[in-house]
């Protein structure tokens, strides 16, 4: 599939708006690691040496991790509401209560329930203090055992989520309201940016996977599209509305990947259902021995589906902070010299990685969907 | 290991969100680009194959004219032919006829020419015989009178009559 025209197609904007989003990135993120750095010695001052090395992978993981605070810059976060269901009640406060504390040592009361938090995870906090001063009894993995609430707060991923929902809709229903409005003339403006992807998933991902019955799924496919795109990019934004990482998180491709399965579990054809039950046109104990196999075979698209996604928006952001954190790991300047570019360089990559994956998610639901209601001669 | 277990508020809130942009977009903004982008598509469609049948009747009309061109020559050849032949045919009649006519006259002329002869020969005849008459009267009585007298008589109508 030739899809290198959209890549050609206002190269040159492309490489403005990346190299202004690497000179944010790297102002964003250097004051953003440079602060952790500063209180990991602040907290670790007076701990053994080991512990004051910069911990590169806490560090990634932390930031591609969801949140209850939004940073914005230096010591300045946002605390985001936290709406928890405990006990079969709602509970609400702000994260600010927890006063910056992620690692169980402040607990917050409200309506007659005691919560902590560690690494960004609310439990009900224990009784007594251990003897690290954290009301929470820690396994041999350092990892807390208390139960926790269900957990509906606004968290920094659930606000990009919105803020991608709101974006989209105010950029597709102005285009769509600029078609009824321009009728039967030539696109202009947003609308003709927008036309040549729409035309993109309709003639490259719908059409050839779907045949002709694919005008009952443009809608999914190009939301989820759009949905992946944006979002991808808005991931790579590293301040306030974006640097949230939405489509790494194991949640959201896991939702999407769901829908791709229903929706190709519900338009399943009988052919579809032959050929996984009982795979015409082979020998009964061959017919036995694929059934559970193409049985696992559904199962295994959709999950490929939300792996895939996630992993390889994962990876990005971890790289990327990696090279930028090497600098901090060797603790002198001269690393920026190599890291820097690097850093860019895999940016750049991420660019295209961002619409890459949201194209391949979508033709490959395309693809799955087509297997299920193609119909055979 | 913490990434890779879904959190349910975000599952809660992705699944809510997401439905509703696919339902919303699904509603305002998918089915009116669609149906312009396939409404515009129909339409250039349709001028192509417009202006390739208006392309083709163009050919066909001037096939056409070519045609009516050359019927319309030949008709005309035909039509100079044809009088031409009328000509012809007009002059040689009024060459016949007039030679017919002519003759036709000149033969009444003779005929009235014989006729006048005729009847100019049979008043002469009518003449003489008066005049015979008179002679042989005048004789007749000269004789009656003097015989040298009446020879000289007979001598001198005898003149007249040759001089007649």
């Amino acid at each position: 599939m030739d899809c290198s025209h959209v890549f050609e197609f206002k190269f040159n904007r492309l490489i403005v708006v990346f190299t202004l989003f690497s000179m944010f990135l790297l102002v964003s993120l250097g004051a953003k690691a440079q602060v952790d750095t500063l209180h990991k010695v602040e907290e670790t001052h007076g701990e053994t040496a080991e512990k004051k090395k910069f911990e590169i992978g806490k560090f990634a993981l932390h930031h591609i991790a969801d949140s209850h605070s939004w940073h914005v810059i230096g010591e300045t976060y946002i605390g985001l509401p936290i709406v928890l269901f405990a006990d079969g009640k709602v509970v609400t406060f702000n994260d600010n209560d927890f006063n910056h504390d992620n690692d169980a040592k402040v607990v917050v009361e409200k309506d007659g329930q005691r919560f902590v938090k560690m690494h960004e995870k609310i439990y009900f906090a224990s009784a007594t203090a251990n003897e690290h001063g954290q009301y929470v009894e820690l396994n041999e993995k350092h990892h807390p055992e208390n139960k926790r609430p269900l957990d509906f707060s606004l968290t920094k991923n659930t606000c990009t989520l919105l803020l991608s929902v709101v974006l989209l809709l105010v950029v597709f229903i102005s285009v769509g309201n600029s078609y009824k409005k321009r009728h039967g003339k030539s696109p202009k403006g947003l609308q003709s940016w927008v036309e040549p992807i729409i035309l993109f998933v309709r003639d490259d991902i719908a059409k050839p996977n779907l045949g002709h019955k694919y005008e009952r799924f443009m809608p999914y496919l190009l939301t989820v599209f759009f949905f992946i795109w944006f979002n991808n990019m808005l991931g790579l934004v590293p301040f306030l509305p974006g640097g949230a990482n939405l489509t790494g998180n194991i949640a959201v491709t896991m939702v999407l990947a769901v829908i791709t399965f229903l929706v190709t579990v519900f338009n399943g054809n009988k052919h579809y259902w032959k050929h996984i039950f009982w795979m015409p046109g082979v020998p009964v104990p061959m017919k036995i021995f694929l059934m559970p196999l193409e049985l696992i075979g559904i199962f295994t698209k959709p999950i490929a589906l939300m792996i895939r996604l996630f992993a390889n928006i994962t990876a990005g952001h971890i790289l990327v902070l990696s090279l930028i954190c090497l600098i901090f790991v060797f603790n002198s300047i001269w690393v920026s010299a190599a890291s820097i570019p690097f850093a860019i360089f895999i940016g750049g990559i991420e660019l295209m990685v961002a619409f890459i994956q949201a194209f391949i998610f979508t033709i490959l639901s395309a693809l799955f969907i087509g297997m299920a209601v193609e119909e055979h001669h | 290991m913490d990434l890779l277990i879904p959190e349910v508020g975000l599952v809660v809130f992705q699944t809510i969100a997401f439905l509703l942009l696919m339902f919303l977009l699904g509603k305002f903004a998918w089915k009116p680009v669609m149906a312009a982008i396939k409404e515009r598509e129909q339409f250039i469609d349709d001028s192509l194959n417009k202006a390739e049948l208006a392309n083709q009747e163009m050919a066909r009309l001037a096939a056409q004219n070519e045609d009516l061109m050359k019927q319309a020559r030949a008709e005309r050849d035909e039509i100079l032919k044809e009088a031409k032949k009328l000509k012809d045919n007009i002059v040689n009649e009024a060459k016949t006829s007039a030679q017919t006519e002519g003759a036709k006259l000149i033969e009444k002329a003779r005929i009235e020419i014989e006729n006048q002869k005729k009847a100019a020969l049979a008043e002469l005849k009518g003449q003489v015989s008066t005049l015979s008459l008179d002679i042989a009267e005048r004789v007749l009585r000269s004789q009656l009178d003097d015989k040298a007298k009446q020879q000289d008589l007979v001598n001198s109508l005898l003149k007249d009559v040759e001089l007649n």
